[in-house]
């Protein structure tokens, strides 16, 4: 392979930060001829230390980085343009990314100059929110406001995903968690055996929490029997489905629990392996989790934990472009089949789950998987967590037995009677105040043609505007998007020009038979769910509330 | 064509497509078994050399039991499948596909599109005068060929021409995301400041015109371009000892273009700076 490199040369500074990433250059290793190609999972990780050093990923620093990892020029540019918040430009070191995503809209969110606009940061109980990043030798990175509302059923003692939360246990203190019963579900599991732990999971039904609703013991199984090795173990930590926000508060006050929950992932799936793949724009996890890996080491019996950090796409939290980006590559999803479970990460098998549903495992093993299944419905066991935000007075992340019905919900949150209710995200659909006695279920949601998805709850009161939100969706999947199939590349485009010229009363005559055509071919023919699900929300607008009727 | 298969102890597949039973070897696509069963089915981003990406999506067929269509080119064939691939929802999706490609990207010298377009009866001009599109500048930096990614349907062939695929170069890679996807060097630099070794291979895959040599470019644009009148020379290279054959394109006394056979052995359509564009000193002795 003959690469021609970039000339540019790293500052010294640039070359520090990459150095601490890659490790330091040998001169031997550093030539390409001889370089090892498989260190390409370092480059999203060089990058961003390069960019949290300096504000922006320099010619220097990007020419640096593909030396030293042996990637073509052309190819790191490729992944370093792919991500959102890569600046391949010199911008100030100071930086402030505020929300203009739908909960923060209706909480009158507004952009100031010099401030870039961003898609959700899922800080949506604490709207108007943003995130600031300050480049430097000591790096900070600010997640405004820095503190929200406190959790709303805090001190509830039904409580179970949320319990050592809302008892105020101090997430930083391993003794504290341990105290609180922490690493006993881990134990149990190495005395039940794998096999034992993925029989509870199946008797449990628990199903995946992360959007897809699969079943967790099943995925686990179908990775336990493969024979290609190694396995790994995948913590899908991206949560950038806008309106979400449950993942966030779990790691950040209960970080020990998920380390716990992985390690037992890993042990009954036969990996030693796991990676926590969190969106960047999340520190304040980052940190506890650092701490909480660090400090579980004496429980975790050699099995190997790694944070790594994404670098703005909301699509990386589909399963197969999360493993892209882990590995160095564009976030651009694969076809399936073949599935994770069989080639995932690296190419092997692989078990990828949500936070919420790895949270779940430990009150599987706590309770047994029958006693779990108690709670809940039939087709719905457990607990769930919903993410309330929008026109309520107590915005905030709720647990509730699967069952419980959307008025209940926001009862507790003290919700106005709304206009429209936004149920499981951008990627969800729109419900009016008929569906208000829905049961949350996955049965009961499939049943009435929407989704629980990761479980978000926008709420638009008579006041509300819909339109603008619409339009704020159209432009979340157009640039979210990886660009990869042409229903979803030029279809989310389509759609939103379709949505601007309804808005401004301009519409052309079959523009609704466009939509909907549009709708059908993005949902059919799309590689990935995101492009599957652009036009849900839309349509579910348009169709149960009578938008642009 | 039809399917490629050689290793040895392989299982036979039955499957049903429109109808037809079909028996496929294990390994193969729908694409193999939509071949072997007469049936034709408009591709964009499946070569038969290059590792299918299944980007375009106007390959896509309807099985059985499958929540979305899925993409022919690249779905592998099993047992008892059943494939329709000319229902209505595939219809309407080849059709929509091709609207939204239409709409967006300058097809004009892109035979195959223009082609489906018409069988599928897709009309790209429904987005109105306003749809955006990837009308840019053609990028002319060097002597031996142009780039014009307004022709561009993004169908990552030529990326896979030279990358792994063929050519192990490297020079070029998907940029940007989104609709702002586009074929880039590293940084956007120019040809002659990037790993380019101009063998041409992206050119010779990429079906759209985005990629064309300079000399057919320079004629196109003095309206001297006459592809009626082109006649194919079949030759073996003289630069080495390695025996590419060479196509060459002839019009009137002028060699246009040259290429090489996709089922050559040697050359799997791929060339070097030499086979592809010596020619041109060939011509400057004259
Ligand atoms: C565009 C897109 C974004 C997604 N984002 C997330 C995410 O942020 N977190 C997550 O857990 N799952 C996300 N998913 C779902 C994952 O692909 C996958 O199904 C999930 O991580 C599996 O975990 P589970 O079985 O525990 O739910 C996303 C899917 C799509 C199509
Ligand atoms: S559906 Fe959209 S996000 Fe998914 S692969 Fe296609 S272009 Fe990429
Ligand atoms: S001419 Fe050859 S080296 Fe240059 S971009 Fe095309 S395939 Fe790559
Ligand atoms: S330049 Fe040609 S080969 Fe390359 S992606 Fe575009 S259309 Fe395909
Ligand atoms: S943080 Fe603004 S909408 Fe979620
Ligand atoms: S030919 Fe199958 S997706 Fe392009």
């Amino acid at each position: 392979m003959d690469l021609r490199l970039l000339d540019a040369l790293p500052t010294d500074a640039e070359r520090d930060a990459i150095d601490a990433v890659v490790g330091e250059a040998d001169g031997a290793s550093d030539r390409v001829a001889h370089a090892d190609r498989t260190r390409r999972h370092l480059l999203l990780p060089a990058l961003r230390a390069a960019q949290l050093r300096v504000g922006w990923v320099s010619e220097g620093a990007l020419g640096y980085a593909s030396r030293r990892l042996s990637v073509p020029p052309a190819d790191a540019y490729g992944v370093a343009s792919f991500y959102a918040l890569l600046a391949l430009e010199e911008r100030p070191a100071d930086l402030t990314h505020v929300c203009t995503d739908l909960s923060c809209a209706l909480k009158g969110a507004r952009v100031a100059p010099g401030e870039h606009a961003s898609p959700c940061l899922g800080l949506c109980e604490r709207a108007p929110a943003s995130y600031r990043t300050i480049a430097g030798v000591a790096p900070r990175e600010l997640q405004l406001p820095e503190s929200g509302p406190p959790l709303p059923q805090a001190g509830d003692s039904s409580l179970r995903l949320l319990r050592r939360i809302g008892a105020g246990i101090d997430p930083t203190s391993l003794e504290a968690y341990v105290a609180a019963g922490g690493f006993e579900q881990l134990r149990r599991a190495r005395e039940l055996g794998g096999d034992t732990v993925i029989g509870e999971l199946k008797e449990s039904r628990l199903l995946g929490r992360g959007g897809a609703a699969f079943p967790t013991g099943v995925k686990w199984e179908a990775v336990a029997g493969q024979q290609a090795q190694p396995h790994y173990v995948v913590c899908n930590a991206d949560e950038s489905e806008p309106g979400t926000f449950k993942d966030r508060v779990l790691m950040e006050s209960d970080p020990f629990a998920l380390v716990e929950s992985i390690a037992i992932a890993a042990f009954a799936t036969g990996a030693r392996k796991a990676f926590i793949y969190v969106r960047a724009e999340y520190p304040l996890a980052h940190e506890r989790i650092r701490n909480a890996i660090a400090r579980s080491a004496p429980h975790l019996d050699g099995i190997e934990i790694e944070l790594r950090i994404g670098a703005g796409a909301y699509v990386c939290g589909e399963e197969t472009a999360l493993f892209q980006s882990i590995e160095g590559y564009r976030g651009e999803p694969r076809n399936k089949p073949p599935f994770p479970v069989e080639v995932g990460l690296f190419g092997k098998p692989t078990a990828v789950n949500n936070v919420e549903t790895l949270f779940n495992v430990l009150e599987v093993l706590r309770d047994g998987g029958a006693d779990y299944a108690l709670t809940g419905t039939e087709g719905s066991t457990g607990t769930r967590l919903f993410c309330v935000s929008g026109c309520v007075e107590r915005p905030g992340l709720y647990e509730l037995p699967f069952g419980a019905t959307l008025r209940e919900l926001l009862e507790l949150a003290g919700s106005a009677p709304p206009k429209a209710v936004l149920l499981g995200g951008a990627a969800g659909a729109f419900v009016g105040p008929e569906l208000l006695d829905l049961k949350l279920t996955h049965e009961d949601t499939r049943a009435a043609g929407v989704t629980l998805g990761s479980g978000v709850v926008i709420v638009y009161d008579e006041r509300a505007e819909l339109v603008p939100a619409l339009l704020r969706i159209a432009e979340f999947f157009r640039d979210e998007s990886c660009g990869q199939c042409v229903p979803c590349r030029v279809g989310t485009v389509r759609q939103e020009e379709a949505l601007m010229r309804l808005a401004a009363g301009a519409p052309h005559a079959d523009e609704r038979e466009t939509l909907a055509e549009l709708a059908q071919v993005m949902r059919d023919a799309s590689i990935c769910g995101l492009g599957q699900t652009a036009a849900n929300a839309i349509e579910s607008a348009i169709v149960n509330l009578g938008v642009f009727a | 064509m039809t399917t490629t298969l050689i290793a040895a102890p392989k299982r036979m597949l039955d499957l049903t497509v429109d109808g037809q039973a079909v028996r496929v070897l294990e390994g193969s696509t729908l694409l193999d078994a939509c071949r072997l069963a007469g049936i034709d089915t408009p591709t964009l981003c499946y070569g038969d050399t290059l590792t299918p990406v299944n980007v375009c999506r106007v390959c896509v067929v309807e099985l059985e039991g499958a929540r979305t269509l899925v993409p022919s080119c690249s779905r592998k064939a099993e047992a008892g499948m059943v494939v329709h691939t000319d229902s209505e929802r595939v219809r309407t999706s080849r059709k929509l596909v091709l609207e939204l490609l239409g709409s967006s990207v300058d097809l004009s010298l892109a035979p195959e599109a223009l082609e489906y377009i018409e069988r599928y009866d897709a009309k790209p001009e429904r987005f109105g005068a306003d749809a955006a599109t990837v009308a840019q500048d053609v990028k002319v930096d060097n002597d031996l060929y142009v780039r014009d990614y307004s022709r561009c349907i993004l169908c990552y062939k030529c990326v896979s021409a030279c990358g792994e695929d063929a050519q192990n170069t490297f020079a070029i890679a998907v940029a940007g995301r989104g609709f702002g996807a586009h074929i880039s060097t590293e940084l956007d630099v120019t040809l002659p400041e990037s790993a380019c070794v101009y063998c041409g291979n992206c050119i010779a895959v990429c079906p759209t015109g985005a990629l064309m040599s300079k000399s057919e470019y320079d004629r196109r644009r003095a309206g001297t371009w006459d592809e009626a009148s082109e006649e194919v020379v079949t030759t073996v290279c003289p630069y080495c000892g390695v025996g590419c054959n060479l196509e060459l394109h002839v019009q009137g006394d002028d060699i246009v273009n040259v290429t090489s056979p996709d089922d050559h052995d040697v050359t799997r359509g791929n060339l070097c700076i030499k086979g592809r564009f010596g020619f041109q000193f060939v011509q400057n002795r004259k």
